[in-house]
């Protein structure tokens, strides 16, 4: 048996759970998938659930698992995974998986493999897994005893494919009790910092730099060919980290999720974290030194140049029109 | 407060690594090495909490021995001391989390920190799974991805980081472990007088007691396919901006 391990927050699955099943049934083959889901109040995520091809929806309908701690569910899900001994378990490389999943297979003493873009099933499975900053791309061999623990990212598997049922699954729940005592994080209630003033998702064209920019002193450049674009200016995180750049104008896994007309890229190398959140732009364009730079297998024009060569060009050329 | 960071010792972002004749591994030899990005975000959050209550920092990491520089470049940021656990099995750029893990849990376990800190992941393999097993391997209660870090004795009350630019804090009894977000500070870097500081501080060696079997392996290694055609446009930057320019305009047309 394959378990998914799919999340819900507020009764409301997850969307990359369905990436996770998507994931579970490409490894399960024959295998029965089982899906399980953690929370006060699970009904509304169980039943989604329950419409994917899959043998059974698990609940671990529990006070103690919300708002989510990862204790309670190292706790819970370690009772879960004794129960229903499968061979492997699935889940979204969200933020949550990356709390407590590491965890749980610590406490079980199995192998997990994180942010897994593709599986190569056969007498050894093995998984695809981006490294250096997305530059290679390494197989990874899961060791020792099962279960072994599979993680995706966010965005590599296609959930809109994951098989749906000829009829709702069962959803029953799993007889297990939290520990208490076990819990010691005490989790607040989520909230969004002030309001975004910049909507950067409304956006048709936009400018966004990179760690080539080198100094905040350039990001004049980069806002003058903003300008003769139309475009709005952003970045990717290192810019607004080294506060360069006010947060809201971040693009990527933690900032902002863009989709404009025009995207240019200049110098960032496109990290995965940047890449999920400006991929679906319709045009990329990309301007950086590196000519192995992760960013060249998104755009669809790049230059591979020196940018402070480069976008005065472009702006003269903008502004002769 | 006693305050443990750990670090790892990273290829540059800047080295394109080149698969090796194993087609397992990249040529280390070519690489250029610095300190982890988010572990110098955990560094600095462990220097201000030491300013705020006192105590000390104690850099930590498990690797070969040209890992020791990230040492000292942490002493010279003003860590106090360094703990450095050294070991053969440790020498791959590819060594597994909980190989790791287990190298670090044996030399902080006897230090008695009220805090562990590291960064969230690592920029080499960024498997984001090495702060967390530690935790576990101590015993301890953990956060992850945390953006703010207010100490109030004997609980510790962190903001994490969720998806889509949300929050949510959480507080957990010390000793605790938490795994810092790129971003959380600015960063301060060696000043000469901490540098020459850094040559009286010790770095303590120590052999790990027992390392755990690795729990993955990788297998492979491989470019990542293009997803994309690509149309690559060279010539000067004057005629590359022409042509780019022209084609946004006329074959894309996302520009008037």
């Amino acid at each position: 048996m394959i378990v998914v391990v799919a999340e819900q927050q507020r009764g409301k699955l997850h969307r990359a759970s369905w990436e996770a099943i998507a994931a579970a049934q490409e490894l399960a083959g024959d295998e029965p998938i089982a899906a399980i889901v953690l929370g006060a109040d699970t009904a509304g995520a169980a039943s989604e659930l329950s419409q994917a091809a899959v043998s059974a929806v698990r609940v671990i309908d529990s006070p103690l698992v919300e708002p989510y701690t990862p204790d309670a569910y190292v706790d819970a899900l370690e009772k879960a995974i004794g129960e229903l001994k499968p061979s492997h378990v699935v889940l979204a490389h969200t933020y949550r998986a990356r709390d407590f999943a590491p965890k749980l297979a610590a406490r079980l003493d199995r192998a997990l493999v994180t942010d897994c873009v593709g599986i190569r099933r056969g007498e050894k499975t093995t998984y695809l897994r981006p490294v250096y900053q997305g530059k290679l791309v390494a197989e990874v061999a899961a060791e020792g005893e099962p279960p072994h623990f599979v993680s995706v990212q966010i965005g590599a598997f296609r959930g809109d494919a994951a098989r749906r049922g000829p009829a709702p699954a069962p959803v029953t729940p799993l007889g297990i009790a939290v520990e208490p005592s076990a819990i010691r994080q005490k989790a607040e209630e989520p909230f969004q910092e002030a309001r975004q003033a910049v909507d950067l998702s409304q956006a048709e064209r936009i400018v966004a730099v990179g760690r080539g920019i080198k100094a905040q002193e350039h990001l004049a450049l980069a806002e003058k060919l903003a300008s003769a674009l139309g475009a709005q200016l952003a970045a990717s995180r290192p810019i607004c980290d080294s506060g360069w750049l006010p947060m809201e104008r971040q693009v990527g896994s933690s900032g902002q999720t863009v989709a404009p007309k025009l995207y240019i890229a200049l110098g960032i190398s496109g990290a995965i974290q940047h890449v999920v959140g400006m991929k679906g732009a319709r045009t990329i364009v990309a301007v950086n030194k590196d000519p192995d730079a992760p960013i060249f297998e998104i755009a669809d024009y790049g230059i591979v140049g020196d940018l402070f060569e480069i976008v005065p060009a472009m702006i003269n050329e903008l502004q002769k029109a | 407060m006693r305050i443990a960071v750990c670090i790892k010792q990273v290829p540059t972002r800047e080295w394109q690594p080149r698969i090796d004749e194993s087609r397992r591994g990249v040529r280390e030899q070519d690489a250029s090495f610095e300190m982890n990005e988010p572990d110098a975000y955990a560094l600095e959050e462990a220097l201000r909490l030491r300013e705020k209550h006192g105590g000390e920092v104690v850099a930590c990491t498990a690797g070969p021995a040209r890992a020791s520089q990230v040492l000292r470049e942490a002493l010279a940021r003003g860590a106090d001391r360094a703990i450095h656990v050294e070991d053969d099995r440790l020498k791959s750029i590819g060594t597994d989390a909980f190989v790791l893990a287990g190298a670090l849990a044996d030399a902080v376990r006897g230090e008695k920190f009220d805090l562990v800190l590291t960064g969230l992941q690592s920029d080499d393999l960024g498997a984001a799974q090495t702060g967390v097993i530690l935790a576990e391997r101590l015993g301890l209660p953990h956060a992850t991805i945390v953006m703010e870090v207010q100490v109030q004795e004997p609980h510790v009350r962190v903001k994490r980081e969720l998806e889509g630019g949300w929050f949510k804090w959480v507080q957990m009894p010390l000793p605790a472990l938490v795994t810092i977000q790129s971003g959380i500070n600015q960063l301060r870097y060696a000043t000469l007088k901490g540098i020459m500081a850094a040559k009286k501080k010790e770095i303590r060696k120590v052999a790990p007691v027992s390392l755990p079997p690795a729990r993955t392996a990788i297998v492979g290694l491989e470019v990542p396919p293009k997803t994309k055609q690509t149309e690559l446009i060279s010539g000067s930057p004057a005629d590359a901006a022409k042509e780019l320019v022209d084609k946004l305009k006329n074959q894309a047309r996302v520009i008037e």
